[in-house]
């Protein structure tokens, strides 16, 4: 019937609009060039600024993995070891002092020796005790004992280049005669350097050459185990119930509504709402990685809940009908087929819930999780802090030293989150949809 | 229009039975009407399936015909909005009846969907997947028989017999349909349901499923709904025509494709519309 129509001939084009349409599609051209120079500056941009935050870090860090140490060697006196080859209580700081002493024989003075011993760190006794501890049997037959004593933090920044000499005496912390030692005990070869061990072994302290990640490591380790066993069952369970069994209905739009409202509640609230049923309401302590991980649980939940149903719902209709199809009841074609299917899905989303959970620190800072705690934690309910705590604690002190120990665990914790990004996407790659 | 085609189609599946009387109903439908929500899929719809045939459910696009197929094992149950009523009887038994179990009723009427959808399994998990869930067999070896003469029964364990342990996925689609096929007789239905088995399939793997449906009329009762009328034809020996959610008419393939009553059959198996 069409075909009975004659067609409209085409207006024939004037050699005017022919050149009209030429710089038209120029400029078109033109403009999709210039479209395309925006995202790739855009891109650029953001690269640099990555790149930028990442040598920043890094330059300010990388002295952060290393210590400085001094080798002094020790008189064991037979009396500090028992006749069963125990050791006694003893003056471990007066045996430093005079080891240390003992090498500048020609200091005297007792505002000099003062500044003297400053050089060593506070934990040195500690570390001469254990090390008497540890090896009592050799040092009773060699009469004496080699160790290596931290620095004190002053030094340890001298050393490192930190502190530098060139400033006037009065505005740095260390003094030149210190500096004179410290070079003499280069020059004697007695001052090492090696990694940083203290770092990953320790707890906070109050001295920086001390103070490790150790503490706030474990936290953090307990806190997201808290959160990933409450917050993936309870939200992969929520999840299917929406998505599988719950009637489409005014109650679970809202709820659905819902849902992604709580994605949207600031941190902080969280935290707050910690506060109130977890420690005033239930008298949990404070501090305690189990309330932490309480919190960090509802606020990712929502993340999981969402990436659960998006998980659920990308799995093809046809593969429940086929289970239902031989018989199959509901619950074993969602067990046995579509949870299968849905589960990489549901992990991506629940590992970078969880990232997004272990660099949190708003909602812990009102659960008291931001307390100054030595120790590391063992149980889930001994006061803990968590390594962004820890940063945030490391950046407000006023040590110069701490600031390169700020910059190290920004590093481990970064360290941290990129590795489960990486677990994320492996996730993902690993099994791509299979049907 | 619509009231004298109702009457022309009782009148001939009434006129059908009496001339099939040898022939049992497996199933039989009276007064099923079927609704999504306010719309009305299935009007009044009285049919009767014989044992141990294949009936052919044709019409045009969206006149009900695989909502009628997905109420005969009680498949329409997972849509929230869907509604029936009338009687539908397995052996003289209501299946809507309220002390029916769908999940075993699924077990005795079976059904090939129109997409391929082997589960993302290997082959043997594939076909041993229904015997293990309902717990057909004892041991590992009797599981391992019933799955190969499924697929012996399917016409596709000579094509998989080294590879029984590769995924579902990797087979051809008509392989994947006939594989889904093997999968539903596993778990020994007496009726296979199937919805436009052949819609996604090439002419060659079309045949071979045809050829698998004559063969398994012996032991299986087949319902199948077909856009293709020669595959009507071909592989059925009753006809059920659907139009606009009414059966329209129902009788003899040859009947139907050589002599059909209604006016509105005549013009659909001549092309003049659908």
């Amino acid at each position: 019937m069409n075909s009975r129509i004659p067609p409209t001939p085409l207006p024939s084009l004037s050699i005017q609009s022919t050149q009209c349409l030429r710089a038209r599609i120029r400029r078109r051209h033109v403009a999709e060039r210039r479209f395309r120079f925006y995202g790739f500056s855009a891109m650029v941009l953001t690269l640099a600024v990555l790149v930028l935050v990442f040598s920043f870090i890094l330059s300010k860090s990388y002295t952060a993995f290393q210590e400085n140490v001094l080798s002094l060697r020790i008189a064991i006196d037979s009396a500090m070891i028992d006749s069963k080859g125990n050791p006694l209580t003893a003056d471990y700081r007066e045996l430093i002092q005079k080891a240390v002493a003992g090498l500048f024989p020609a200091v005297t003075d007792r505002h000099d020796r003062h500044l003297l011993f400053s050089l060593i760190s506070e934990g040195a006794p500690y570390a001469l005790r254990a090390l008497v501890t540890r090896q009592r049997q050799q040092a009773k037959r060699d009469g004496n004992i080699i160790v290596d004593v931290l620095l004190s933090d002053e030094a340890d920044q001298f050393l490192k280049g930190h502190i530098t000499a060139h400033v006037s005496e009065k505005e740095r912390k260390i003094k030149d005669l210190q500096v004179t030692w410290l070079k003499e005990l280069q020059a004697r070869g007695l001052i090492h350097s090696r990694f940083n061990i203290t770092l990953f072994t320790a707890g906070d302290s109050r001295e920086p050459e001390l103070a490790g990640i150790l503490g706030a490591v474990t936290g953090s380790f307990y806190l997201v185990i808290v959160t990933l066993g409450l917050s993936f069952p309870v939200g992969v369970a929520s999840a299917v119930y929406l998505e599988e069994f719950a009637p489409r209905n005014r109650l679970t739009d809202m709820i659905e509504v819902n849902i992604n409202n709580l994605a949207a509640v600031p941190s902080v609230v969280f935290g707050l709402l910690g506060l109130a049923v977890f420690l005033n309401g239930l008298s949990f302590p404070r501090s305690a990685p189990l309330v932490g991980g309480f919190v960090l649980s509802l606020l990712i939940l929502p993340t999981i809940i969402l990436a659960a149903r998006a998980a659920l719902k990308a799995v093809p209709l046809s593969i429940r009908e086929a289970a239902l199809g031989i018989g199959a009841s509901k619950m074993q074609s969602i067990l046995h087929h579509v949870l299968p299917l849905a589960m990489p899905g549901i992990m991506t989303g629940t590992i970078l819930g969880l990232a997004h959970a272990l660099g949190e620190s708003a909602p812990l800072l009102m659960i008291g999780m931001v307390a100054f705690v030595v120790d590391t934690p063992v149980t889930l309910l001994d006061p803990a802090t968590v390594l962004p705590v820890q940063i945030y604690l490391w950046a407000d002190s006023p040590e110069r030293a701490f600031l390169e120990k700020t910059a190290a665990a920004i590093v481990v914790l970064l360290g941290f989150l990129i590795a489960m990004n990486t677990i994320a996407i492996m996730v993902r790659i690993k099994f791509e949809r299979r049907w | 229009m619509s009231l004298s085609s109702k009457k022309d189609a009782q009148r001939v599946s009434l006129g059908d039975s009496l001339l099939v009387e040898t022939a049992c109903a497996k199933l039989a439908a009276r007064n099923v009407n079927v609704f999504y929500g306010e719309k009305h899929a299935i009007k009044d719809v009285t049919l009767d399936i014989n044992c141990n045939e294949v009936t052919a459910l044709i019409g045009p696009s969206g006149c009900g015909k695989s909502t009628f197929l997905r109420c005969l094992n009680r498949m329409n149950d997972t849509i929230d909005t869907c509604r029936v009523t009338g009687t539908i009887t397995l052996d003289g038994e209501n299946i809507y009846a309220s002390k029916v179990d769908s999940v075993y009723l699924r077990t005795r009427v079976g059904m090939v969907f129109q997409k391929p959808n082997p589960f993302p399994k290997s082959i043997f998990e594939n076909v041993a997947y229904g015997p293990r869930i309902h717990g057909l067999t004892s041991s590992r070896s009797e599981l391992e028989s019933v799955v190969l003469t499924s697929l012996e029964r399917a016409g596709l364990l000579e094509e998989v017999r080294d590879r029984l342990h590769a995924s579902g996925i990797s087979l051809s689609g008509g392989q994947q349909q006939r594989l889904c096929i093997a999968r539903a007789i596993a778990v020994s239905p007496e009726v296979i349901l199937m919805d436009e088995p052949c819609s996604a399939l090439d002419p060659i793997a079309t045949a071979k499923i045809e050829e698998l449906i004559d063969e398994l009329q012996h032991n299986f009762t087949i319902v199948i709904v077909t856009h293709s009328m020669q595959q009507a034809a071909r592989v059925s020996q009753r006809t059920a025509f659907f139009h606009l959610g009414e059966l329209v008419e129902c009788g003899g393939t040859e009947q139907i494709f050589t002599n059909p009553v209604n006016r509105l059959t005549q013009g659909y198996i001549t092309g003049r519309f659908g």
